[in-house]
Parts: structure tokens; C-alpha cells; sequence
């Protein structure tokens, strides 16, 4: 055994535990990067209340519900992985990553229409009719725009995140004797979730 | 020591993902008829102590939190507090403007 | 290169980690490795790099300010050259620098441990420094220049201006980031991978300075990453956040900016003070004063920094309640600060001192640290804030912690453990001499700020009334004498690694962590056996005495 293989394997010790610390602590900084937003929001709100509630208006409630709905279920249906994989059964936890991914495609999709519909209302970030209104809708369309967008762009990516696990599951690499990788993915798009759980009640029921 | 970081002490059935998504949905549900409901300034309030619950149980059952080490729930803990600190002494500023 | 590591190791068959060849050779072996002690060498190169260029600026601006009214520069340029002095400074060498270079190296050996819990991204922590570095300097080339917004990127000049702010921005992003991944792993070690035995008050105190500094980095940082992300939005799409034109609210910029920016002095610091505990019990041949104190002050920092960031503020129209609050936590935050100087002295008190050179910069640390601490407490203070904010006191007092706290623990950690990082000694009598140059014109440089600042000199001014020459001129003459030490140093220590006298023993200080138990300099893995822990960290009385009972018996 040459010196090099041997000092490969010592240094790859696992820890799975370790390796969920890690990743509860990425999460807590993408907890406070959109904490820092929602500080943002909450002052806002409580300085221009009134136009918030205007401003809400233009929301659609039950589309924010939908949605809310379609990304909870793409939460439990990557718990359900999980335990599919667990339990050894590679097929179901293909099955549910995949049906987890087309659930936040769905999400993308009625969000794109969301914002389709207020750019055709010409409200965007910079346009005319937006700065015609007050200071309190400007903000809160701000705030809409780019919370719901940088939400949006983890929602991407947690879709990239967990192709690359169902690819890992399809290949063996994830398997019921290995699968932290699965969970850590999991905790991610838990967390991503979790954010939408506090945004849907702030901008969609405020009327 | 190490085998007991390999796998899960236990591993959870299907059924209690099933039944918090349930529980998930019908908060959500509630969340919107009280919106709909003229109670003033406590829809918020309301809203968000629901989100909180639903948040809770994503923490606990989804992500496995109750399963893990105290470590992990002390670390939880820390963050929530951080923000929580940085948002009380923000309004220490702004609630006497 | 052989015959090198056959002088270097004298122990034979296991090469040092200076020596160790992995899967890739040559400088691939240097930058695709995961070997934390690499990683901490490239940090170490890298870093002194951009220091290097912060304090040619710094200099650049002091020859500006010898005299009143243009001198060798115009307005535009000098407020770029504060704004880069500032983001380097402190983005790529005060907040990265002890826990980067040091931490990196040290703290898997301190709990005996092979690496990190993750090696990987403490190389990709490295590449995004390098990166980050980059970004933050290469604005210089572009047209419409560097940044000129000072590093604090105030708004609204910050999306009115047409430098190249963004740049300045997404430097900083990358950092946040690099800071982020370093903190993350840092407390994943500590938590998991510390040798059998050693339980948290068995943990060298630098140990639990890196843990705090940790969690601060990883809690405070992305703070500050939303903010600087939501300035670039604003600046390119317009958005309405923070813009008053658009109804945002300046004052919550600033908020949120020094909800991080605080909390970020206390990554600075801690290391350096976990450096100072180090250092001090091993020259004073004395065991820590009150180890279990400083080992919560450090975790009571990190949590009292996260509570005063709007002292930074008191001039922007904060309503009384917030500044009263703020003032009275500023007062409480500087408590477990001057507990660990306590400790430290009374640790020296009665020690056998040796004067040895990180012994020396540890004591202008404590010297210079304390000067700055106070000052800072008299900041807190609002009548006095009230005065000397946005003058040259506040630039006295940032630079005395900074520079004289965290810049010279730097300085002391780098001598202390060179021989053990490069089985090589410095030349130790020029070491002395360039300490005193960078002490004697550290001090002539940034105390007649505080004098000037007191009497009315606003900061990040390019022109002055006459009345302050004298104080400026004086500043300068210093900062010459400063850098002058600064090269001395640079030169000593870059020719020692090369053409140092040759070090092998395990322990030239006498030190009694476990860094001082392995090999110099230590081999790819640390330990040739993960020791098992038994003992207290600092027990030189004690050994001391138990030595010389053996010796009688």
C-alpha cells in the first residue's frame, strides 16, 4: 500500500452527524440573509401600514395560497425520499425526488405568471406607474419583487441541488447505508421552504 | 463511536409525513379564512404565530430536529435569537420615532 | 529540493508537509490541496499580499495629508484611496487575517485532530478570498475607477456615484462568503473533532477564541451580504429600498450595515486575544490567570457585540430611546474585554519573563488594545459622540483595536509560530528592531489623531485648516517610521523562510499546547498518533514543580 492511498483513506473519515452540522449552519445563514430582508420589511410596514394594505391588493391571495400549498407538499415529498431510501427503496425515492423537483418547477411557473401579470399592470421595479405611488407601495413592491425573486432563485437552485441527488440515487451513490447527502439536500429545501411559509401571510394577507 | 454516525438511530415511518403535510395544509387553510375575517391588527399577530407552528413542525418533523442531538437544537436557538435580538433593538429605534 | 527535506526532517522516513507529496506535484500540489496547513500558507501569502497594498495606500493618503491642500494627489482620487484602504483592510487583511492564516494552521493540531471537519471548502474558503481580493482591486483599472464611497457604502452616494461600486460590493460578497465557510467549519471541528479527552476546559484558549469568532462569523456575516446585495439591486434596477428619492430610509442602511459591521470588530479581535492567551503563559512561565474567565469572555463578546452596532450611529437622528439603549450596552460589551486584560497581567505578575519577540508584540498589544478599548468607551458616550464623530479620533481609536490590537496579534502569532510552520528561525535581533519601529511609529502615526479629532479634524477629509498641520505632519513622519518597520519585517520574515537557521526541535518556546508536541515542522497529518488528552492546557507551575520532584527524587 503506497504512502499516498493510505493517507487518502485516513483522511476520509465519516461523519455524517458532522456532515448535517455543517449544513444546519449554512442554513442558518441563509436564514439571516432573508432575516435581514424581513428586518427590512417589518420597518417598513410599520411606518407605512396603510399603504402597505393598499398596495397588497394587487396580490393575488389565492395564488399565493396555491403556491404555498404546491411547496409544503414538495416538503413532504422530499422527507418521503428520504425514507424510501432508508428503507432501500431506490425506485419510490427516484420517484418522489422527481416528483419534489416538478412540484417547485410548478411553483416557478405560476410565479413567473404572477409577475408576468404585475409587469403587464406596469408595475416593476423603475417603471412610471410604480414611482407614481406613494413611498409606502414603492417599498412594499420593492420588497416584493426582490424577496419573491431571490426566493425564487433558491427555488432553482434547490431544483438543480436535487437533480444532482436523484442522479446520485439512479447511479448508487446514495444509497440506504449512505445517503447524508440526501438529507442535507432535504434540509435545504426545507428551509427554502420554511422562508415561503413567513413571505405568504406578509405579502399575500394583508388585506 | 463512528457506526452510530453512520445511520439513523431509527428511521421514521411514512405515515408522520403524511399527517404533519396535513396539518401543514390545514394551518394554511386557516391562516387565510382569518385574513379573510375582519379582526384588525391581530391578523398578523395571528398569521404570523401560525407560520411559526408550521415552521416549527417543518424544524422538527420534516428536518428531523427532535431526532438529532440537543447540539443541534441549541444551535437553532442561537440563530432565532440573533435575528430576534437584531429585531427588538431595531424597534428600539424605530417605535420612539 | 531533496536535500532540503532531508535537513528539514531529521526524524527520516516521514516527510514534513512542506515536503508531502499528494496526487498533484509542484505549485498544484499547493493550490488543489486540502491540507489545512497549506491552505493556512496560502492565506498567509495571499493576505500579505493585499496588506501590502492597503498599507501602500495608507501611505499614499498620509503623504497627501502632510501638508494642507492638494499634494500629490486630487480629491477624487484620495477618497478612492480611503475607500480601497478601508475594504481591503479589513475585508482581506483584519477580519480574514488570524482566524485564516493561523486558525487554519493550528486549531486541528490545538485538539488534536488531522483536518478540518471539511477540507474541501476550507480550499474553496481560500478561493473565494482570492477571489473577493481581486474584485475589490481590479476597479482600479476600470474606467470610472475604484469605489469612492468610503467602505461603509453609505446611502444614497453609494447608488448615486459612477465608480465602481458594484465591484466594491461583490468583493465584499465573496468575502462575506469566504468568511462564512470558514466559520462553519471551524465550529463543526471544534464540536467534532477533538481529541478523545479533551473536553471544552481542556481547550487552549485560542481554541475557544476561534469557536466564538465562529459563530460570529457565520451569524453576523450574511447581514451584511443582503445588505451590499440589496445596495447592487438598487443601483441597477432602481428598486426602492433604501434610496430616499424612492421613499426607502437611509438610516435603515446603516442599520442594517453595522448589524454585521459591529459584530465584524469582534471577529477581528477575538483571535488576536486568543493569540495574546497563548502566548503570555508560555513567556511567563506561569499558568493562565483565571482560564475559565477568559474562556467565557470570549463566548460573552461575541454575544454583547451583536447588541451595540447603532453606536456607530448617534449622529443620524436615532430616536433617544434607541441611542440611550445603545449607549448603556456599549458600556456593558467593553466588561468582558477588560477581564481578559486583567487576566493577562495578572498572569505576567510574578511570571519569569522572558522578553522574547511575540512576547513583545503581545505586551504592545495589551498596551495599544487598552488605549483603543477606552477610547472606545468614551465613544459611547453621547455627549462626547455628539463631538467626535466623523473626526480623526474615531480613526485613532478604529486603528489603535485594529491595527495595534489585531494587526499586532497577527504580528505576534506569525512570530510564535514561524519556527513550528517553517522549521526555520527568524533573525530574532532584527526582529526587535523592526518591533520597535512599528511600535514607536504606530504611536506617532494615530495618536495625534485622537488630539487633532478632539480639536475638530473631520475624518475622510482631503483638506484642512492650518491649525492641524503640526498633527499631521507628525502622523506622517510616523507612518514612514511604521512602514519602514513593516518591510524590515516582510524582509526577515520572507528570507528566514528561506534561508532561516534550520529548526527540528519539537519545542523551541517551552510551550505546552499540542502544536509544540509534533514534529517541526508537522507532518501531512499532525500526529503520527492522535494523542489522548489528560491534562490541563497551561500547566507550567505545576509541571515545573513536578519535574523538579523527579529530578530531587
Amino acid at each position: 500500500m503506497n504512502s499516498t492511498e493510505h493517507t487518502a483513506e485516513a483522511h476520509v473519515h465519516r461523519d455524517d452527524v458532522g456532515s448535517r452540522m455543517g449544513m444546519w449552519l449554512f442554513l442558518f445563514t441563509e436564514l439571516i440573509l432573508f432575516g435581514g430582508m424581513f428586518l427590512l420589511y417589518s420597518v417598513y410596514r410599520f411606518q407605512y401600514a396603510d399603504a402597505f394594505h393598499l398596495a397588497a391588493k394587487e396580490l393575488n391571495t389565492i395564488m399565493g395560497a396555491f403556491n404555498t400549498a404546491v411547496l409544503l407538499t414538495s416538503s413532504m415529498t422530499m422527507a418521503l425520499a428520504i425514507v424510501a431510501i432508508q428503507r432501500d427503496q431506490k425506485v419510490l425515492s427516484l420517484f418522489l425526488q422527481m416528483v419534489t423537483i416538478f412540484l417547485a418547477l410548478f411553483f416557478l411557473v405560476n410565479k413567473y405568471f404572477e409577475w408576468t401579470a404585475k409587469f403587464h399592470h406596469g408595475i416593476y421595479p423603475g417603471s412610471e406607474e410604480l414611482l407614481s405611488k406613494s413611498s409606502g407601495e414603492i417599498l412594499f413592491f420593492g420588497l416584493y419583487f426582490v424577496m419573491t425573486g431571490l426566493h425564487g432563485v433558491h427555488v432553482i437552485v434547490g431544483m438543480f441541488l436535487i437533480a444532482i441527488m436523484a442522479r446520485m440515487t439512479r447511479r448508487g451513490i446514495i444509497t440506504h447505508n449512505n445517503y447524508v447527502r440526501l438529507e442535507n439536500i432535504g434540509l435545504y429545501w426545507h428551509l427554502v421552504d420554511i422562508i415561503w411559509i413567513f413571505l405568504f401571510p406578509l405579502f399575500y394577507l394583508i388585506t | 463511536m463512528e457506526k452510530h454516525d453512520y445511520y439513523h438511530e431509527h428511521s421514521h415511518s411514512y405515515g408522520i409525513y403524511i399527517l404533519v403535510w396535513l396539518g401543514l395544509m390545514a394551518l394554511t387553510a386557516l391562516t387565510v379564512v382569518i385574513a379573510g375575517m375582519n379582526i384588525g391588527r391581530f391578523t398578523v399577530v395571528t398569521a404570523l404565530i401560525i407560520a411559526s407552528f408550521k415552521a416549527y413542525l417543518v424544524l422538527t418533523i420534516f428536518m428531523h430536529l427532535r431526532s438529532e442531538t440537543k447540539t443541534f437544537l441549541v444551535f437553532v436557538i442561537v440563530a432565532l435569537l440573533f435575528l430576534g435580538i437584531s429585531f427588538v433593538l431595531l424597534f428600539s429605534d424605530y417605535s420612539f420615532h | 529540493m531533496s536535500a532540503d527535506a532531508a535537513t528539514i526532517n531529521i526524524n527520516g522516513h516521514e516527510p514534513s508537509y512542506l515536503e508531502y507529496k499528494g496526487m498533484h506535484s509542484g505549485i498544484l500540489g499547493w493550490i488543489l490541496s486540502t491540507d489545512h496547513k497549506r491552505i493556512g500558507i496560502l492565506y498567509l501569502i495571499s493576505l500579505s499580499i493585499f496588506f501590502m497594498v492597503g498599507v501602500t495606500f495608507g501611505f499614499l493618503m498620509r503623504l497627501e495629508l502632510i501638508a494642507p491642500g492638494r499634494t500629490i494627489m486630487d480629491a477624487q482620487t484620495y477618497n478612492s484611496l480611503f475607500t480601497l484602504h478601508g475594504v481591503i483592510m479589513i475585508f482581506l487583511f483584519v477580519v480574514p487575517g488570524i482566524p485564516a492564516v493561523f486558525g487554519n494552521f493550528f486549531l486541528p493540531i490545538l485538539i488534536g485532530a488531522k483536518d478540518v471537519a471539511f477540507p474541501r471548502i476550507n480550499l474553496l474558503s481560500w478561493y473565494l478570498y482570492v477571489t473577493g481580493g481581486l474584485l475589490a482591486v481590479i476597479a482600479i483599472l476600470l474606467p470610472g475607477g475604484p469605489a469612492d464611497t468610503g467602505w461603509t457604502f453609505y446611502i444614497p452616494y453609494s447608488v448615486r456615484t459612477g465608480t465602481n461600486v458594484t465591484f466594491a460590493l461583490f468583493a465584499a460578497f465573496v468575502l462575506g462568503f469566504s468568511s462564512i465557510l470558514t466559520g462553519l467549519n471551524f465550529i463543526t471541528t471544534v464540536h467534532r473533532l477533538r481529541a478523545s479527552g479533551m473536553s471544552w476546559f481542556k481547550m487552549p484558549l485560542s481554541v475557544w477564541s476561534f469557536y466564538a469568532t465562529a459563530w460570529v462569523q457565520v451569524l453576523a456575516t450574511p447581514i451584511i451580504g443582503i445588505t451590499l446585495l440589496l445596495v447592487a439591486i438598487e443601483r441597477w434596477l432602481g428598486v426602492g429600498i433604501f434610496d430616499p428619492a424612492l421613499g426607502g430610509d437611509p438610516v435603515l442602511y446603516q442599520h442594517l450595515f453595522w448589524i454585521y459591521s459591529h459584530p465584524a470588530v469582534y471577529i477581528m479581535i477575538l483571535p488576536a486575544m486568543g493569540i495574546v492567551s497563548e502566548i503570555i503563559p508560555v513567556f511567563a512561565h506561569r499558568t493562565i490567570f483565571g482560564y475559565k474567565f477568559i474562556a467565557f469572555s470570549s463566548i460573552a463578546i461575541a454575544l454583547f457585540g451583536s447588541l451595540v452596532w447603532a453606536h456607530h450611529m448617534f449622529t443620524v437622528g436615532m430616536s433617544d430611546t434607541g441611542q440611550f439603549i445603545f449607549s448603556l450596552l456599549t458600556m456593558v460589551v467593553a466588561i468582558p474585554s477588560a477581564i481578559k486584560v486583567f487576566n493577562w497581567v495578572a498572569t505576567l505578575y510574578k511570571g519569569s519573563i522572558d522578553l522574547t519577540t511575540p512576547l513583545l508584540f503581545v505586551l504592545a498589544f495589551i498596551f495599544l488594545f487598552t488605549i483603543g478599548g477606552l477610547t472606545g468607551v468614551m465613544q459611547g458616550i453621547l455627549s462626547i459622540d455628539i463631538q467626535v464623530h466623523d473626526t480623526s479620533f474615531i480613526v485613532a481609536h478604529f486603528h489603535y483595536v485594529m491595527f495595534g490590537g489585531t494587526g499586532f496579534g497577527f504580528f505576534a502569532a506569525l512570530h510564535y509560530w514561524f519556527p513550528k510552520m517553517f522549521g526555520r528561525m527568524y533573525n530574532v535581533k532584527l526582529s526587535k528592531i523592526y518591533f520597535w519601529l512599528l511600535f514607536i511609529g504606530f504611536n506617532f502615526l494615530y495618536f495625534p489623531m485622537f488630539i487633532m479629532g478632539w480639536l475638530g479634524m473631520p475624518r475622510r477629509y482631503y483638506d484642512y485648516l492650518p491649525q492641524f498641520q503640526p498633527y499631521h505632519l507628525t502622523s506622517t513622519i510616523g507612518s514612514w517610521i511604521l512602514v519602514s518597520g513593516v518591510l524590515l519585517m516582510v524582509y526577515n520574515m520572507y528570507r528566514s523562510v528561506k534561508k532561516g537557521k534550520v529548526v527540528t526541535e519539537k519545542n523551541v518556546w517551552g510551550g505546552e499546547t499540542l502544536e509544540w508536541q509534533i514534529d517541526t515542522p508537522p507532518i501531512h497529518e499532525n500526529f503520527k498518533e492522535i494523542p489522548v488528552i489528560k491534562t490541563d492546557p497551561y500547566q507550567y507551575k505545576m509541571n515545573e514543580e513536578e519535574l523538579e520532584k523527579e529530578e530531587v527524587s
